[in-house]
């Protein structure tokens, strides 16, 4: 067997990875749409918080922001627990940790992917809306979210990308998922390239599904916007 | 907290950030280079070369950089025949295949920013140049390429702050940059927080420049073309 | 009172009848890629000498094990942020590591080596190796070891023992300090290894550097209760020679009686 056994073990971890993706997918595109909203905004308040929030966690790295956010919550959670009564140890799921710390990271950088986004569709879309008497609210919903979408699809499907391949740093805090077990299986059979090999190909099919996907859904936004022959 | 240690290993962290600037210095700008011919090749040209554009993203867009650096680092050593090429002397060094990782991969994402961008270029500014009678290399090069990356600006600020970041996976094949320093200090002194605060407050300071330096590019180049 | 009490008693029969809890769970934390102690098998499980001692620590104290895999330079972290509650990971007993967390009585004793190329002509000592790369496992003594007395030598840091083979094996190294047993069932004993060897003392011997043997990493609060309870286990484990049945059953030497 080429893979000398371990092909069960990176499946397993392979459906690890994936519902880790998932899961923090949907947190960072709540918090990149809201920080987005709230960089365009009026309010200064609201503008300094989103700037805040992007500049942070996009000031450091991944793997850092981990094992921050894993060894810090753990004794942070621990201090406070038996001030407030708890005897047990609450112990964070590494999972959850995962879910958690991936969905903030990308929450600031589909910000900043949502704002160009925003700021792409022509003003005059919205300046026609308001004319028409619709309010703010009614603005975005109908006219400029929709648009706003077809512009965000490139950034949007490059962040999803680099997410799922950011999911590689749980390890770290003892997650099993794909890249583990492809490390492990490595270091066991002395043969790095057939495992790593085999890892990235998984990751093709996770990102082949994925860009089929988004290539659908381009063709369904671009309806009625005309693209230019070159 | 105690920081004395990390006073102690300041030089470390100095060292280490020397490391991954110039990681990230070369592997952006040979990126950039290379992604601004290839993104061209993939939205004009309709054969076998756009195809090949399009495979090599795909990959490398496909696959995480840590899996891509592994390959390179050790999986390409574990075959006689590498080792026992001319290849080796550069394949062998860690700082050669960590930049060669990165540089293939941001190449591969500024590309296909640059396609988007070109591709979302408004119809009416092709029309106008081609009813100008402007062949095609004079509108890539005065009407298409200008607009696109002033356009791909937002984007591709992301990816250089990616690759920043991205750099620290160098610290897992032996190099000793801003993290490597800050994993070295952690496993002398087992302060966890101290050493990754640290590095952290680098790669902090560092991205304000890398945001201030995009802010500064967008304003010149891309919000005068915005009309709000 | 008496009522109450009067049904308490039955209640309390019946109830101690049916529930049986079940035993306590103990998170140990393991760094694997070191075969045979600590290592993945191809089936993904957790496999190898130390594991087995730690099952057989627990069964004695009617624990129930719950690894848990981490890298080598983050065993102390985890313990000290309760992630885990012990680590059984060829840790050494050292003075600098005993002034964090506290250790149980060593449970294998092991020496110390440098591996090159045999055809190498290299000496294994500071003079021999200055300006050469030597690989090590971060956060283990041997990287401590050679940060110290190896000044003039490149130490190169890798995550795992498996990572430090793969380039020794390139070329990228021109050394390695590492666990004599890792390093001949680990590599020696391959075909990869084929070509290298042992070079130098045993550096083990060294116990101001190299401590008093590998022990059971714990909190330091814990050493009074846990700690005791592994402490007696281990006895426990010497005295049926059920220990030494497992030392025979990975190794053909005797790793652990002291024998300092």
């Amino acid at each position: 067997m080429l893979l000398h056994g371990f092909l069960p073990s990176l499946l397993e971890g392979a459906s690890v990875t994936l519902g880790l993706a998932l899961s923090s997918l949907a947190v960072a595109i709540v918090l990149g749409l809201v920080g987005a909203l709230a960089k365009l905004s009026r309010s200064r308040v609201a503008q300094g918080l989103a700037t805040v929030y992007t500049t942070l966690i996009r000031g450091v790295p991944d793997l850092l922001l981990m094992l921050l956010v894993f060894y810090g919550g753990q004794v942070a959670v621990n201090t406070l627990a038996p001030m407030l009564g708890h005897e047990d140890y609450i112990d964070i799921n590494p999972f959850v940790a995962g879910v958690l710390t991936i969905g903030f990271i990308f929450g600031a950088y589909l910000t900043e992917s949502f704002r160009g986004a925003f700021l792409a569709v022509p003003p005059g879309q919205r300046e026609a809306g308001l004319a028409f008497g619709m309010s703010p609210r009614q603005v975005l919903w109908r006219i400029t979210l929709p648009q706003m979408l077809r512009h965000a699809l490139p950034g949007l499907s490059n962040n999803w990308l680099v997410l799922v391949k950011s999911t590689a740093i749980v390890s770290v805090i003892g997650l099993s998922d794909l890249m583990t077990r492809g490390q492990q299986a490595a270091g066991n059979t002395r043969e790095p390239f057939s495992f790593y090999l085999a890892v990235a190909l998984i990751y093709l099919v996770f990102t082949s599904l994925s860009e089929l996907g988004f290539a659908w859904a381009s063709k369904r936004l671009a309806i009625g916007a005309k693209e230019a022959r070159l | 907290m105690n920081f004395d240690a990390i006073l102690d290993e300041f030089p470390k962290y100095v060292e280490g950030l020397g490391v991954t600037l110039k990681l990230l210095a070369l592997s952006l700008s040979c990126g950039l280079l290379l992604a601004v011919p290839l993104a061209v090749v993939r939205t004009v040209s309709k054969g076998i070369a756009s195809r090949l554009v399009w495979a090599y993203t795909y990959v490398f867009r496909g696959t995480p950089m840590l899996v891509q650096l592994f390959l390179c680092y050790y999986g390409l050593a574990q075959f006689d025949a590498v080792r026992e090429s001319w290849a080796w002397p550069w394949l062998s060094s860690a700082t050669f295949c960590a930049w060669l990782t990165f540089t293939l991969n941001t190449a591969a994402y500024t590309t296909e920013i640059i396609a988007g961008s070109i591709r979302a270029l408004p119809a009416g500014e092709i029309e106008a140049a081609k009813a100008l009678g402007m062949g095609r290399a004079l509108m890539l090069r005065r009407i298409v390429l200008p607009a696109a990356l002033r356009r791909a600006l937002p984007a591709y600020g992301n990816e250089a702050i990616f690759m920043l970041h991205g750099t620290s996976l160098a610290s897992v094949v032996t190099l000793l940059d801003l993290t490597g320093a800050a994993r070295t200090v952690n496993a002398t002194y087992y302060l966890p927080f101290e050493a990754f605060i640290t590095a952290g407050a680098f790669y902090f300071v560092l991205t304000l420049v890398l945001v201030g330096l995009f802010r500064w590019a967008e304003n010149r180049w891309l919000k005068p073309m915005m009309s709000r | 009172m008496r009522r109450r009490s009067a049904l308490a008693a039955p209640l309390a029969i019946a109830g101690s009848a049916m529930a049986q809890t079940p035993p306590q769970r103990l998170r140990i934390g393991f760094a694997v890629g070191y075969a045979p102690f600590s290592e993945i098998g191809t089936d993904g499980q957790l496999k190898g000498f130390e594991v087995e001692v730690a099952e057989a620590l627990c069964r004695h104290m009617g624990l129930q094990v719950t690894p848990v895999i981490l890298d080598f330079d983050g065993l102390i972290a985890a313990l000290q942020s309760r992630k885990i509650d012990a680590i059984l990971a060829s840790m050494s007993i050292t003075p600098q590591r005993q002034q964090l967390i506290a250790f149980s009585s060593p449970y294998y004793f092991s020496p110390v080596r440098m591996v090159m190329r045999t055809d190498a002509r290299l000496e294994a000592t500071p003079a021999g190796l200055k300006g050469r790369r030597i690989g090590v496992e971060r956060g283990t003594i041997h990287e401590r070891f050679l940060a110290e007395q190896f000044k003039g030598s490149q130490v190169m840091r890798y995550a795992t023992q498996d990572q430090v083979f793969l380039d020794l094996k390139a070329g990228r190294l021109d050394a390695t300090l590492v666990d004599a047993v890792i390093a001949q069932f680990g590599f020696l004993n391959h075909a990869e290894g084929r070509g290298f060897g042992f070079k130098g003392p045993d550096f083990g011997r060294d116990e101001h550097h190299y401590g008093k043997g590998i022990g059971v990493g714990l909190r330091k609060e814990d050493a009074q209760t846990l700690g005791k309870r592994v402490d007696d286990a281990l006895a426990a484990l010497r005295r049926s020679g059920a220990l030494k049945a497992l030392n025979d059953r990975y190794f053909s030497f005797d790793l652990v009686s002291p024998t300092r």
